[in-house]
């Protein structure tokens, strides 16, 4: 190898940051949506190679739906502290109050297709024309085919087939007002590459992502950890197992999986053996239908 | 381990999908919950067996009608490399999206039916590989189950196809015999194609050298964005961020800013927060110059004695993207890398058949998925280099101010 090539992870790395940058340079103003999820922690990572000694030329802004796992929102908070960026937290338990929206019913009630409402209001008040995402395209089949740009309308919904051609490295974040941006700086990440570029970059993580015991329901082959946002039957097969997190979602929407990984290394040996998909291993929302996920981002959702 | 991006060109009937399908089957990047929405899928459909073809077929008009309609990427890794797939559907709006695809492509695979062997849409495919500049061509001749795996079949194709070749300038050709519906010398060699000398199609993908595609003479970095943190510790802190697309910068050398002309030395660079003796392309960095000369978004930093043309008419080949068509004297913005400037298209000089690369120069307008070639001239100077010679700053696209989509796909000559 000579002394100019760089390995892929520095390749990868260094689209995203030129995406973020472009964001930067073209919008008015944009946020990067910040779940506390190891996708947008490496965004954050991304944004302080691409932005650092500057400040973030955006907020971090977080739609909480009042379900979250407690560990991540401290690890929010805690970053949030620890860079001296802004962070602005909306919550749908407010928009569902202030709009008289219905909460979904059912054993694992969801608030996952509420969070659009939240997010769009949220949109509107801070009048963000681009807001950064960490949705990758080798997730799921509809994120495989939209925009590393990808334009929303007023209602934040998403035309498939009305999509701009990308081209090169040209990105055209040109809107009318009113419509917004979705940038995806890590859409041509893996779920390994996000895990391989963690461990090099020693980023820390919500402990949720290790191995930890846990009070979980058995449902369906999948584990739901047991907690005051998921509705317990009679019948319901409960035990204490040994756990962690693959994404990080909703309490009521995220499984767990059984885990002996307490490093980034045992996780990543751990992912490289397993012979199932992160959403399909631990998304309970993406479960509906075939097309669950093209159904919600038309509508609105990342 | 290093990364390889490449387009597969064919239509459903080729076996693109299928050929897709099985590269991310056997190289075991289909999961079993993935695998099983296929089966259940594929019970809807007649014929039975796995339908590897649903698995690029991402919205559900695409599964309703059993065809692609968009650009999907794919993403699996061997040990030594990881591969992205962007794949272009065959039929609806073909140029458009394949040029899309090909547009960040290193290599196209283009699949060609054993039984039918050189066709139209074979030729298509490779003036739009020739045209978008792709280094590698992969020929692969698919379904030899059907044609016994003669290897005369495959010979007489490969003898067709170089004739292609030769008129089109393809840098560098590979023929393979497959058959990606049986798995024939795509991740495994074959039994049946044993007389076959070369590699199987993923040996290939894995040993193709892209290092040297990426241009490491002609110093170029579009400045996206500039740093001035004003704070009072970094208070004279100015620093020019943008990815450097070809050459290296060195620490100390002479760099001017294009298309004003001024000059300055490189004071420090910056990758990731490090300071560095010298940076090279594709890394994205940050440049500090040691003069306080005016330099924003949209300028291009290259190395001083190694210019590239700044000028503004622009002879162009345009591949057009919109449905509503292109006339002579439109207006539009041109952006290359992130500069934008506004433009307008002089004059189309000839459209070009991308069946049998015929001229026709009675054309004075363009439609969807039509090539031209065009003049533009653009309301002030722009610096840009051949696509030929320097792929990365020789592609444009133009917008249209009024709707703000991209409407077309300019290759500077």
């Amino acid at each position: 190898m000579s002394n100019y090539q760089l390995d892929y992870l520095d390749q990868l790395e260094s689209e995203a940051i030129h995406i973020m940058r472009e964001v930067a340079g073209q919008f008015e103003r944009p946020a990067l949506l910040f779940s506390g999820g190891k996708d947008s922690i490496t965004l954050v990572q991304l944004a302080l190679k691409a932005f650092r000694p500057g400040k973030f030329p955006f907020p971090l802004v977080h739609i909480d739906t009042g379900h979250n796992f407690p560990e991540a929102l401290a690890y929010r908070d805690a970053l949030a502290q620890r860079l001296g960026e802004r962070l602005i937290v909306r919550n749908v338990g407010d928009t569902i109050k202030s709009k008289n929206l219905t909460e979904p019913k059912g054993k694992f009630a969801s608030r996952n297709a509420l969070q659009t409402f939240t997010l769009l209001d949220t949109i509107e008040e801070f009048e963000f024309d681009a807001l950064i995402g960490g949705a990758r395209r080798d997730e799921e089949k509809a994120r495989a085919k939209e925009r590393i740009f990808s334009v929303r309308d007023e209602f934040g919904g998403w035309d498939p087939k009305r999509q701009r051609p990308e081209l090169w490295n040209i990105y055209n974040g040109k809107i009318q007002k009113g419509e917004n941006v979705r940038a995806f700086p890590i859409s041509n990440w893996t779920e390994l590459d996000v895990w391989n570029y963690i461990r090099r970059e020693h980023i820390e993580l919500p402990s949720i992502y290790f191995a930890h015991e846990r009070e979980v329901l058995e449902h369906e082959g999948q584990l739901v950890a047991v907690s005051p946002f998921i509705r317990l039957d009679e019948g319901d097969k409960i035990s204490k197992k040994q756990v962690r997190y693959r994404t990080v979602g909703d309490m009521t929407c995220t499984a767990a999986v059984e885990s002996v990984a307490f490093s980034i290394e045992d996780i990543i040996r751990e992912i490289t053996a397993t012979k199932t998909s992160e959403r399909g291993e631990t998304r309970i929302d993406d479960r509906i239908s075939e097309a669950a996920m093209e159904d919600r981002k038309k509508n609105g959702y990342f | 381990m290093d990364l390889l991006r490449f387009i597969t060109a064919g239509s459903v009937d080729d076996g693109k999908s299928t050929l897709i399908g099985r590269l991310l089957y056997d190289s075991k990047s289909i999961l079993i919950d993935q695998l099983e929405a296929l089966e259940k899928q594929s019970r809807n459909k007649e014929d039975g067996g796995i339908d590897l073809a649903l698995l690029t077929d991402g919205l559900r008009a695409e599964r309703e009608q059993g065809i692609t309609i968009d650009v999907a990427y794919k993403y699996f890794s061997t040990p030594n490399r990881k591969f992205i797939i962007a794949d272009a559907p065959g039929h609806i709006q073909y140029t458009r999206n394949m040029v899309t695809g090909a547009s960040n492509a290193s290599l196209i695979i283009i699949l060609v039916d054993a039984r039918n062997g050189v066709v139209e849409q074979t030729r298509r495919h490779s003036i739009i590989a020739s045209l978008l500049n792709i280094p590698h061509v992969v020929v692969a001749i698919n379904k030899m189950d059907l044609v016994d795996y003669s290897q005369d079949v495959f010979n007489n194709i490969a003898i067709d196809y170089a004739e292609i070749a030769r008129t089109l300038e393809l840098k560098e050709v590979t023929y393979l015999p497959i058959s990606a519906l049986k798995g024939d010398n795509i991740v495994e060699k074959s039994d049946s194609l044993s007389w076959f000398e070369g590699g199987t199609l993923l040996e290939l993908l894995e040993n193709v050298q892209v290092a040297k595609d990426i241009d490491l003479t002609h110093a170029r970095l579009p400045v996206q964005y500039v740093i001035r943190p004003q704070t009072e510790d970094l208070h004279d802190y100015r620093g020019y961020a943008g990815k450097i697309i070809s050459g290296i910068y060195k620490k100390g050398e002479s760099v001017t800013v294009l298309p004003a002309g001024t000059s300055s030395r490189i004071k420090a660079i910056e990758v990731g927060g490090k300071e560095v003796e010298e940076a090279f392309a594709p890394q994205s960095v940050i440049l500090h110059l040691e003069d306080d000369i005016d330099v924003s978004r949209g300028d291009l930093i290259v190395r001083s004695g190694d210019h590239p043309r700044v000028e503004q008419d622009l002879d162009v080949l345009l591949c057009w993207m919109d449905s509503k068509p292109l006339t002579e004297g439109n207006k539009y913005l041109l952006q290359i890398g992130s500069r934008r400037v506004r433009s307008v298209v002089k004059e189309i000089a000839y459209k070009l058949d991308v069946n049998t690369l015929e001229k026709n120069h009675s054309a004075d307008q363009a439609g969807l998925n039509d090539i031209v070639k065009a003049r533009i001239r653009t309301a002030t100077p722009l610096p840009f280099d051949s696509y030929k010679d320097l792929r990365v700053n020789g592609g444009a696209i133009l917008i249209d101010e009024t709707s703000n989509v991209t409407v077309g796909a300019c290759m500077i000559q």
